[in-house]
C-alpha cells in the first residue's frame, strides 16, 4: 500500500494518454457486460429450463404450427403428467420498438406447468372468468407501466382478426412474478379460446407442446415415445428438452456464443495492443528515473510489481466504469431482447468473475513487458541516457 | 588519520563493447578514510564515473575487491546490494534525475519507502532533510516549480534522509551556474564538516574540487593524489 501513491501518480503522468487508455479499456468492458447480458437474454432459457419439462415442436421448423388435438394423444402418453401449449402471437405494444412475447393459452394447463409463476388467486380466477382478459409479467408490467384494470392495446403482425382488424386489446387482470431473479417475467398470457375464435385463419392449431414428466419416468423415453407416436403424419414432432428447445430458439439469431467470443477476442486483443503500447512508452520515458529508484535501494522484484500494478490499476479504472455502464445499458437494451426471448438480462457472478480476472490478466500482459525491462535495466546504462 | 570506511584493491573494471573489450580501471587501490571529502578528477572517460559507481554498490569490479563500512560488496547479490545502498549511501546526479510527478516532500520520502516507517515518520524525516538543505517551505512544490540549485538540494535531501555515512556525487554542480553551485558546494562541505558524511565527489570544475578536502586524479584507469588547493 506504501507504493500506491508512487503508483498513482505514475500511472497519471501523461493525463491525456492515461485518459485514452482507460476509455478503450472502458469501451472494452463496456461491450463485455453489453454482449455477455445479451447473449444471456438470447440463451436463457437454458437457466430456467426445468429438467423435467419437455417441448414439442414440429419436426420440420418452430414455425409450423401442430393440431390442438395433439394435446390428448400427448398427455396419453406414458409418462406424461401434464400438458399445455401456446402459440407466438407475435404484436407489438403501441409502437413497433415495443415487441414482447404475447402466447395465448389454455391457463390452468399452461400455469400448471409453470408452478414458479405465481399471481394472487383471486385475480387468476378474475382472469379465467374474463374471455379478453391476460395476466403480464412483473418484468413487462415494470417496462411498460401496466397495472391491473388496464386495457391494451396489442396490434398483432401475424394473426388478423376475423374482420380484418389487426388490434387486438386485453384487460389486464394479473401481474405474475417469480422468486427466480432470472425468472421469464417479461411475456403475457392470454386466453386460447379467445384467440382461437377470433383469429381469422388458423383454427385448431397451436404453436408448440410443453409437457411435464411424471416423477420416475425417462425424460428421454417419453420424448420419443411422443415422436414415434406423430411419425409418417403431416406434423411429425420434435420432442426436446426445454434447455434445448431455448437454445434452438436462440439460433435463430445465430451462433451467439462464437459471436460474442470473436467479438469480444477481437476488441480484447485490440486493447492489449493499446495498453501494452501505452506501458511500453510510459516505462521507455522514465528509464532514467527507474533507474534512480534502483539506486536508492528499490529491489528489481519492487519495480517489477510497481509497474505492473500500474497497468493493472489503468485496467480496473476502466474496466470498473466499463463494467458499471455497460451493466446499466443492459438493463435497456437486454430488456427488449429479454421480452422477445424470456430471457432475464442480468450480470452472472461467472460474468463478473471473468471481467476481473479479465482485467487483472489484461494489465498483467500489457504491463509484463515493460515491467521486464525495468526490472532489468541496468542503472549504470540507464544513468548514462539522462 | 581515522578509520577507513572503503576500501578497494586490485580493482580492474572491464567493459565490453561489441567484439572489443575497454579496461576503464585498472588494478586500482584506494582508501577512503570515514569523514573524508574527496574531489575525483580527471578527463572523460578516465574511470571516475566507473569507479563512483563501483563505490556506491551499483557495479561490480571484473577484478579486485571493494570493501565499504565492512560490507564486501563485490560479492553480493543483486538484492543485497539494493538492500546495502538503501541505508549506507546517498547518491547526487548532475542532472537531479527527481521524480517530476512527485513533489519535492514526496522525492525525498522515496528511499524510506523501502523501511518499515509509517507514513507520518517518512513525511517527519522527509521534512528535517528538506529542513538541513534548506528548502523547508518549497516541501509541497513540484520539481517544475523550483530552479536548477533548488531541485540539486531536494536531490541532496533524498540522499540524506536515509542517514547514509556515505554520499556520491557525480558532478553535482554541472548543470549549475557559478554561484548556486558555490551554495552546492557549501552544503556538502556542511554535511561533511557538522553532520559526519564521507562525501566523493566526481567534478570537471577545479574551482568545486576546491571545496573537498583533497582531490584525487583518475587518468588512464589508475590513481594519483594531490593535496587540496
Amino acid at each position: 500500500m506504501k507504493f500506491f501513491g508512487l503508483i498513482w501518480k505514475n500511472a497519471w503522468r501523461k493525463k491525456i494518454r492515461t485518459s485514452l487508455t482507460i476509455l478503450s479499456v472502458f469501451v472494452a468492458f463496456l461491450l463485455f457486460v453489453l454482449l455477455n447480458a445479451i447473449g444471456h437474454a438470447l440463451t436463457a432459457g437454458a437457466p430456467l429450463a426445468a429438467a423435467e419439462r419437455l417441448i414439442v415442436i414440429d419436426k420440420i421448423t418452430l414455425i409450423n404450427l401442430l393440431p390442438v388435438s395433439y394435446a390428448q394423444r400427448i398427455a396419453s402418453t406414458p409418462g406424461v403428467d401434464g400438458v399445455a401449449h401456446a402459440t407466438w402471437f407475435g404484436g407489438y405494444y403501441q409502437d413497433q420498438r415495443n415487441q414482447f412475447m404475447q402466447i395465448p393459452v389454455q391457463p390452468d394447463d399452461y400455469f400448471g406447468l409453470y408452478p414458479e409463476l405465481r399471481m394472487p388467486p383471486e385475480q387468476y380466477e378474475a382472469w379465467k372468468r374474463n374471455r379478453t382478459g391476460a395476466v403480464v409479467g412483473k418484468a413487462l408490467a415494470d417496462t411498460y407501466g401496466f397495472k391491473v384494470g388496464d386495457r391494451v392495446p396489442i396490434r398483432g403482425t401475424i394473426w388478423p382478426k376475423k374482420d380484418g382488424s389487426m388490434l387486438w386489446e386485453f384487460d389486464i387482470e394479473s401481474i405474475f412474478t417469480t422468486d427466480d431473479p432470472r425468472g421469464n417475467t417479461a411475456f403475457m398470457a392470454f386466453h386460447y379460446d379467445y384467440f382461437d375464435e377470433a383469429r381469422r385463419f388458423g383454427q385448431g392449431l397451436v404453436g408448440w407442446y410443453i409437457l411435464r414428466v411424471a416423477k420416475g419416468a425417462d425424460p428421454v423415453e417419453v420424448a420419443n415415445a411422443i415422436d414415434t407416436e406423430f411419425a409418417n403424419s403431416p406434423n411429425e414432432t420434435e420432442t426436446s428438452t426445454e434447455a434445448a428447445f431455448g437454445q434452438s430458439f436462440a439460433k435463430q439469431f445465430g451462433n451467439i456464443a462464437l459471436i460474442i467470443t470473436l467479438i469480444l477476442g477481437a476488441v480484447f486483443f485490440t486493447l492489449l495492443l493499446v495498453a501494452g503500447n501505452t506501458m511500453s512508452q510510459s516505462v521507455r520515458e522514465r528509464i532514467p528515473e527507474l533507474a534512480v529508484l534502483k539506486t536508492v535501494g528499490f529491489r528489481d522484484s519492487t519495480l517489477l510489481g510497481i509497474v505492473l500494478s500500474e497497468s493493472v490499476l489503468v485496467m480496473m479504472i476502466g474496466g470498473v466504469l466499463g463494467i458499471g455502464f455497460g451493466w446499466l445499458a443492459a438493463q435497456v437494451i437486454g430488456q427488449q431482447i429479454a421480452a422477445f426471448t424470456g430471457g432475464g438480462v442480468f450480470l452472472t457472478p461467472m460474468a463478473l468473475l471473468v471481467a476481473v480476472a479479465l482485467m487483472i490478466g489484461a494489465g498483467i500482459a500489457a504491463g509484463l513487458f515493460p515491467a521486464l525491462k525495468a526490472m532489468r535495466l541496468s542503472i549504470v546504462d540507464a544513468l548514462g541516457r539522462g | 588519520m581515522s578509520e577507513v570506511l572503503a576500501e578497494l584493491r586490485g580493482v580492474t573494471r572491464t567493459y565490453r563493447k561489441g567484439k572489443t573489450s575497454v579496461e576503464v580501471l585498472h588494478e586500482l587501490d584506494m582508501q577512503l578514510p570515514a569523514g573524508d571529502f574527496v574531489a575525483i578528477m580527471g578527463p572523460s572517460g578516465s574511470g571516475k564515473t566507473t569507479l563512483l559507481n563501483l563505490l556506491g554498490g551499483l557495479d561490480r569490479p571484473t577484478h579486485g575487491t571493494v570493501n565499504v563500512g565492512g560490507a564486501e560488496l563485490s560479492s553480493m547479490s543483486n538484492n543485497q546490494l539494493s538492500h546495502w545502498r538503501s541505508s549506507h549511501v546517498g547518491f547526487v546526479f548532475q542532472f537531479y534525475n527527481l521524480l517530476p510527478v512527485l513533489t519535492a516532500q514526496k522525492n525525498v520520502e522515496l528511499p524510506l519507502l523501502l523501511t518499515d516507517f509509517s507514513g507520518k515518520e517518512r513525511a517527519r524525516r522527509a521534512a528535517i532533510a528538506l529542513d538541513i538543505v534548506g528548502l523547508a517551505d518549497r516541501a509541497k512544490h513540484y520539481p517544475r516549480e523550483l530552479s536548477g540549485g533548488e531541485e540539486q538540494r531536494v536531490a541532496i535531501a533524498r540522499a540524506i534522509v536515509s542517514d547514509p555515512t556515505l554520499l556520491l556525487c557525480d558532478e553535482p554542480t554541472g548543470d549549475l551556474d557559478r554561484e548556486t553551485a558555490d551554495e552546492i558546494l557549501k552544503l556538502l562541505q556542511i554535511l561533511n564538516r557538522e553532520h559526519g558524511k564521507t562525501i566523493v565527489m566526481v567534478t570537471h570544475d577545479p574551482q568545486a574540487a576546491g571545496f573537498a578536502n583533497r582531490t584525487l586524479h583518475v587518468d588512464k584507469g589508475k590513481l594519483e593524489s594531490r593535496a587540496a588547493a
